[in-house]
């Protein structure tokens, strides 16, 4: 084997793609060819670092040296300075925002906070290993664990340490995994199927992607595990078409994994047969329910069906199907190799374990975050995200997606864990958590939640289809300002009818982000439609835009900008709007340099 | 089924037939044969639909129900550029919807049409899980990252 004096490790993520990674791999191969370095310095590209706010991220090892805003124009200094003459460039080295004021260059990944409150098992090899190398992930104790279950353990032996380790489904219902198996176990049928679902539907949640792009064999391992768990030989990976990065190195991995004989016929000469394929999906939120995601892969419309029967009997074409999430499957080669015990060391009783979040919005480090069960909301929003960026005051924060709820500044010191989310209103999801400030409306984010939904309702309900479909139009009606308090009492009615008569998740979760935010934050809505103004500034139709006569200095600049005209005045003297011809876009607003526009 | 239309994308439906040959003994294969159809002619008017439904021998009405599901796939024709903007949770609470606006009012066309000169179509995607970069707009492969709606014309200036 050969050994390389210094290893260079690029985020090839999707948030660091688009951001130019390539180009800067592409760079850093040349220059380093040109200073003759290249059989000295490997270059690996890697999956997501997580902290995504700040790529593209490039490590330099032994160092750890952690580089931020990587761009093309700064390899050359880099390779020259760090990796020929050995000198970390320290300008370009990551600086925690949060702590601007006692700002210290830090070197290496430990010292981050960002990193330090971390617990990284599900994403250990993310950012670690090339996720396009089937050995790199085998010299972290790739397949072991699938050795392990096919040479030493019955199937009965591999459900019992599920059972024992109390793993629970990480997509959002938070079932289980080891009754999961054990329903599909006893099951007598000529086929039963795995599937995967890497149907990540939640905006704003990219977990999934980020496991798949970045450690595609965990994915892979674990499944044939639960194939043997339960007798089956076949698993479907669903994934969203929307991740092609995903998608191929999937595919790489699985071609990998057939060539080293850990799929296919006979693995580990024990006469257990597995095989995996992908299936993409088209674009449908409700294909992540899972009888819908069994309809997509069978080729038909994705409409959920009534359970029972539940997939475990009666799935994919009829036959037991196990269907478990990306991140649930990426858990388990580690708690067969470690054990229940060491699982359940961290997390909380009823929810042993990590849970990975996609940090966004309105928070400093946007990115994927990874921490123990029983974490509080702040740790995760301040401690690790920094806060809410350009000193604003934070409003709420989202978790759960659609189906989820907003939980505001009173419940920071909550401990995230499945029960403790219900008990205030909302759900663990699979993992989004978007944080609102101050110029948030929540009227808004219920309407855009809830127009999210009558488009993804996948129409087989009448109260799904028609219920949310009113609940909209109400809520359009509260941000035109057209609203009355009785709007509010029909809206919670309409609410509660959808989450009782809907046949699957979508339906009975989709008023949650209403119902939430009219639990939470009565006081916008009635301020929408008692007041007609919206606090936060934000719903156009209630604003309105006025000149401040002693800051305004004449300068024209907003007269000249306004599409329709209606600022008049004269160089030098102060400008007027006229509110019966101004149509609110704001240009005014954001063209002025002396801050004389306001907004009401 | 001769009609202009087949007669003028001859190696693209020989393309498809080739496709539908090597997978039809496969299970569940309607999707995937729609996507290889949607790559080959960028849309799926309902030429192409009947012809998956010769092939295959799945009703027409089937394959209609399947394509009008999905709004990953087309029954009209696209631009010659795609742009993009997510409206995912991370990127709304962003400001996306200002980005949307202003592409509309720039390009003179609604969300989800194409503009007359089959140059631009414009769309609101579901999260494209770069929500680092939130607000985000995607024009066919580029991305764009942190965007605020001023930037806008000249970066259309690029496609035009």
């Amino acid at each position: 084997m050969k050994i390389f004096r210094s290893h260079v490790l690029i985020c090839g993520g999707t948030g660091c793609t688009s951001n130019k990674s390539r180009e800067v791999k592409n760079r850093l191969e040349e220059k380093l060819k040109e200073v003759k370095l290249d059989k000295e310095v490997q270059v690996v590209v890697t999956g997501c670092f997580g902290l995504c706010e700040v790529g593209p991220i490039m490590i330099v090892y032994p160092e750890g040296s952690f580089y931020s805003r990587m761009s093309v124009d700064k390899v050359d200094e880099i390779v020259e300075e760090h990796l020929l003459k050995g000198r970390i460039v320290e300008k370009y080295l990551f600086k925690e925002k949060a702590q601007v004021e006692h700002a210290e260059d830090h070197k290496s990944l430990k010292d981050i906070q960002f990193y330090s409150k971390q617990k990284r098992v599900v994403l250990r090899n993310c950012g670690l290993i090339n996720p396009e190398d089937i050995n790199e992930y085998i010299a972290r104790d790739g397949y072991m664990a699938l050795g392990k279950v096919l040479t030493e353990m019955t199937p009965q032996d591999v459900i019992q340490v599920m059972k024992d380790s109390n793993l629970r489904g990480r997509g959002g219902a938070g079932f289980p995994v080891g009754l999961k198996w054990s329903f599909a176990a006893p099951n007598k049928a000529d086929q039963k199927y795995i599937i995967c679902n890497a149907d990540e539907g939640d905006p704003g949640a990219f977990m999934d992607r980020s496991v798949l792009e970045g450690d595609p064999h965990a994915v892979l391992e674990a499944m044939a595990i639960a194939g043997y768990a339960i007798g089956a030989t076949k698993g479907f990976i669903y994934v969203r078409a929307e991740y092609p990065i995903a998608v191929h190195r999937l595919q790489i991995a699985i071609k990998q994994a057939r060539d080293l004989g850990l799929l296919g016929k006979n693995i580990f000469n024990s006469g257990f047969d597995f095989d995996i394929e992908t299936r993409l999906g088209a674009g449908a939120f409700v294909c992540g329910e899972e009888t819908a995601l069994m309809q997509s892969i069978e080729g038909n419309r994705g409409m959920a069906r009534v359970k029972p029967p539940f997939p475990a009997n009666k799935g994919l074409w009829g036959k037991p199907t196990v269907i478990n999430n990306v991140e649930t499957l990426a858990n388990i080669p580690q708690i067969i190799l470690k054990g229940p015990e060491w699982f359940k060391s961290f997390g909380t009783e009823k929810s042993p374990g990590t849970k990975i979040f996609a940090l966004g919005g309105k928070v400093l480090n946007t990115g994927l975050v990874e921490v123990p069960m029983g974490t509080t909301l702040r740790e995760v929003i301040y401690d690790i995200g920094g806060g809410c960026p350009g000193g604003k005051k934070f409003k709420a924060v989202q978790t759960g997606g659609p189906s989820g709820g907003c939980l505001t500044a009173d419940h920071l010191d909550t401990p995230i864990d499945y029960e403790n989310l219900a008990a205030v209103g909302s759900m663990m999801g699979s993992g989004g958590m978007i944080v609102m400030d101050e110029d948030n409306c929540m009227v808004d984010i219920a309407r855009f939640f809830l127009d999210f939904i009558v488009d993804e309702s996948c129409g087989k309900c009448t109260p799904c289809r028609v219920g949310t479909k009113r609940m909209l139009t109400i809520l359009e009606r509260i941000t035109q300002g057209k609203g009355t308090l009785e709007d509010l009492d029909e809206l919670e009615s309409l609410a509660n009818s959808i989450k009782n008569s809907s046949l699957c998740g979508l339906g009975q979760t989709a008023p949650n982000p209403v119902l939430a935010t009219l639990r939470y934050f009565k006081d916008e809505y009635v301020a929408h439609v008692v007041d007609k103004k919206c606090p936060a500034k934000n719903c156009k139709a209630l604003i309105t835009y006025e000149i401040d006569k002693d800051k305004c200095t004449g300068c024209t600049l907003c007269a000249r900008k306004c599409p329709v005209g209606c600022i008049s005045g004269t160089v030098k003297n102060p400008h007027e709007i006229d509110q019966e011809k101004c149509i609110k876009c704001g240009n005014c607003y954001s063209v002025c340099r002396f801050g004389a526009v306001q907004k009401n | 089924m001769q009609n202009e239309f087949f007669k003028s994308k001859k190696s693209e439906f020989a393309e498809l037939k080739a496709y539908i040959d090597s997978v039809k003994n496969s299970q569940g294969v309607t999707m995937q044969i729609l996507q290889k159809a949607q790559g080959i002619f960028g849309y799926l008017p309902l030429e192409v639909q009947q012809f998956i439904s010769d092939e295959t021998n799945i009703p027409l009405a089937d394959i209609y129900g399947v394509v009008t599901f999905y709004t990953q796939f087309s029954t009209e024709e696209k631009g010659k550029h795609k742009i993009g903007v997510c409206l995912g949770t991370a990127c709304y609470v962003r400001g996306s919807q200002e980005i949307l606006d202003k592409l509309s009012e720039e390009l003179k066309v609604s969300v989800g049409k194409t503009t007359e000169d089959k140059l631009f179509t414009l769309e609101a995607t579901r999260c494209l899980g770069c929500c680092g970069l939130a607000p985000v707009m995607v024009i066919d492969d580029d991305v764009y990252g942190k965007l605020e709606a001023k930037k806008i014309p000249d970066i259309l200036k690029k496609y035009q």
